[in-house]
């Protein structure tokens, strides 16, 4: 964890209400794709808690949604603009339990933190394939990033406009893959978790206080006792989760 | 050199700086951001007879300048806290620490003050009988002097070290709830406890927070603070640890100036980790500017 001062190099629109923002500073205490930033702005009291989309050593990406005050306030941010930065919070995904061919499902807004875990696990030399959700192709984005890696990618769409017609766990094979690691709103984790017939890890969301573990505003319950998303969070075991 | 050490019934701190309850975890944690020995002390987070789990999320909400917060005293329990806890935080830290106890029942703050008094790690004990989130306990007990009376005696009379009662500005009249901490025999009044407040979301149109309504904390409250610091001065001789919304040195020297002889430092926490070192090392700065040669000599000073 550390805070420090990132400078706005791009901030543009991707997608319907959805914004990909890059962001210079140092990056030096993420540890792992599926960790997330904490970003402070002008007349919010709280933070903004944002997954990390990809990182190298002095820049990170964050891809967002504006759904409320704070990220609207963001997506009118010039390039240029400094803003004060949390990083590395939150454990993410562990990539030792992958196995040769993991699965990765990204439903809206938490398709993002998949881009980084899918280019480390190629880096391991593994097989990774992606299936994305979204509303409609409207809100589509990160496909073509995805394909340019080199990954199969599926895409399912609510309203049928492209790519499979329904939601994620309609484009899940039903075997063929090693492990599971998704990341998504609550309903589509639980379609996966009821779907999937491997063991997994499932990114989750909560309104945070900090960020960092202080305030216990984010605790979630499971079989091992008491986990707070933003510290021993966001990434739950599949055999840890209580619905 | 100015002088920033207070005492607090006979436990000195270096400085009047202290993270409050809840905004801190058990300290240890924030060992990672800095050395947490910079700090005047450390209120721990709530602690109850029996672990508990608090209330279901969402537990947070933004307000302006501020926040809602309806986390409902989550913790270990007192066997664990005592047992592991303060074990884990005198590792990275030796200054004072206080305990901050709630209970349900007369019974439940007497048993758990007195193992937190027994601790060889505490050096003072803050009950809070103003907590907004929990049914059936809490604030029902500070809103009432009787009750409170009850309490503070009952409290008193298990504890060695210096007991410190934690109020709710959720009341008409603090100054009689003050009073009546001063005659079950308190040492010293903490205050602000959290505003009972509520948000609405829009979309959905119901309650944000699980719990319906939370604790309002921030910048937003400071003068509430401020005001009843003054209030609990004016009303009773005991020494008072004010808080409420404090983010600057400068907050720091305006409450001792109503009252306080020491200060707790809540939200500001969560949303700068390094909130309390901040203001700790301004300090100095500030006094000098100021004219103040010693912290001591500008409580209750505006009165």
């Amino acid at each position: 964890m550390k805070q420090g001062l990132f400078t706005i190099l791009n901030n543009e629109k991707l997608a319907k209400d959805t914004y990909r923002m890059v962001l210079q500073g140092d990056t030096g205490a993420i540890t792992g794709p599926g960790q997330f930033v904490n970003i402070a702005l002008e007349g919010c009291f709280l933070r903004r808690p944002i997954s990390v989309c990809d990182y190298g050593p002095d820049s990170l990406t964050i891809i967002y949604k504006v759904v409320g005050r704070g990220t609207a306030q963001m997506s009118c941010l010039p390039a240029g603009t400094e803003l004060d930065l949390l990083t590395g919070l939150g454990n993410g995904y562990d990539l030792e339990k992958s196995g040769d061919q993991p699965l990765l499902i990204g439903g809206g807004a938490g398709v993002p933190p998949l881009y980084a875990l899918a280019k480390r696990l190629l880096e391991q030399g593994k097989h990774p394939t992606v299936i994305l959700g979204f509303n409609g192709a409207q809100e589509l984005f990160l496909q073509e990033e995805f394909q340019t890696l080199g990954v199969d990618v599926t895409v399912a769409t609510a309203d049928g406009s492209v790519g499979v017609k329904g939601f994620v766990t309609d484009a899940m094979p039903s075997q063929g893959y090693t492990y599971i690691y998704t990341c998504g709103p609550e309903p589509m984790l639980r379609a996966v978790y009821d779907k999937s017939v491997t063991s997994g890890q499932f990114s989750f969301e909560e309104r945070m206080g900090c960020g960092f573990g202080a305030c216990m505003g984010c605790t979630c319950q499971t079989k091992y006792g008491n986990k707070r998303i933003c510290r021993e969070g966001p990434v739950l075991e599949k055999e840890e989760i209580l619905w | 050199m100015v002088n920033t050490q207070i005492t607090l019934s006979g436990v000195t701190l270096d400085n009047p700086v202290i993270p409050a309850s809840g905004t801190f975890g058990f300290g240890y944690e924030f060992a990672q951001w800095y050395d947490i020995n910079c700090l005047g002390a450390i209120s721990v987070k709530g602690t109850t007879q029996e672990p508990r789990f608090g209330n279901p999320a969402p537990r947070i909400a933004e307000t302006p300048g501020g926040m809602l917060n309806a986390v409902g005293l989550q913790n270990p329990g007192i066997d664990k806290v005592v047992a592991e806890e303060l074990p884990k935080l005198r590792e990275v830290y030796h200054k004072p620490i206080i305990a901050n106890i709630s209970g349900f029942s007369l019974e439940e703050y007497v048993a758990c003050c007195a193992k937190a008094d027994a601790s060889p790690l505490t050096d003072l004990i803050e009950v809070n009988v103003s907590c907004p989130n929990v049914q059936h306990g809490g604030l029902s007990f500070g809103t009432d002097p009787d009750m409170v009376y009850q309490v503070t005696q009952a409290v008193k009379a298990v504890c060695k070290k210096p007991v410190y009662m934690k109020l709710t500005p959720n009341v008409t009249d603090i100054a009689s709830i003050a009073k009546a901490c001063e005659a079950g025999g308190a040492d010293g009044i903490s205050l602000i406890n959290t505003l009972l407040g509520m948000r609405l979301d829009l979309k959905r149109r119901a309650p944000i927070l699980a719990n319906t309504t939370g604790g309002l904390s921030g910048p937003a409250v400071f003068p509430v603070a401020v005001r009843m610091v003054w209030q609990v001065y004016e009303a009773v001789k005991l020494p008072i640890i004010g808080m409420g919304g404090v983010s600057s040195a400068q907050d720091v020297l305006e409450l001792m100036l109503a009252g306080a002889t020491a200060v707790q430092v809540g939200a500001a926490n969560l949303v700068n980790p390094y909130a309390c070192k901040e203001i700790i090392e301004a300090l100095p700065r500030e006094m000098e500017r100021l004219g103040i040669q010693s912290l001591t000599e500008i409580i209750g000073g505006a009165h």
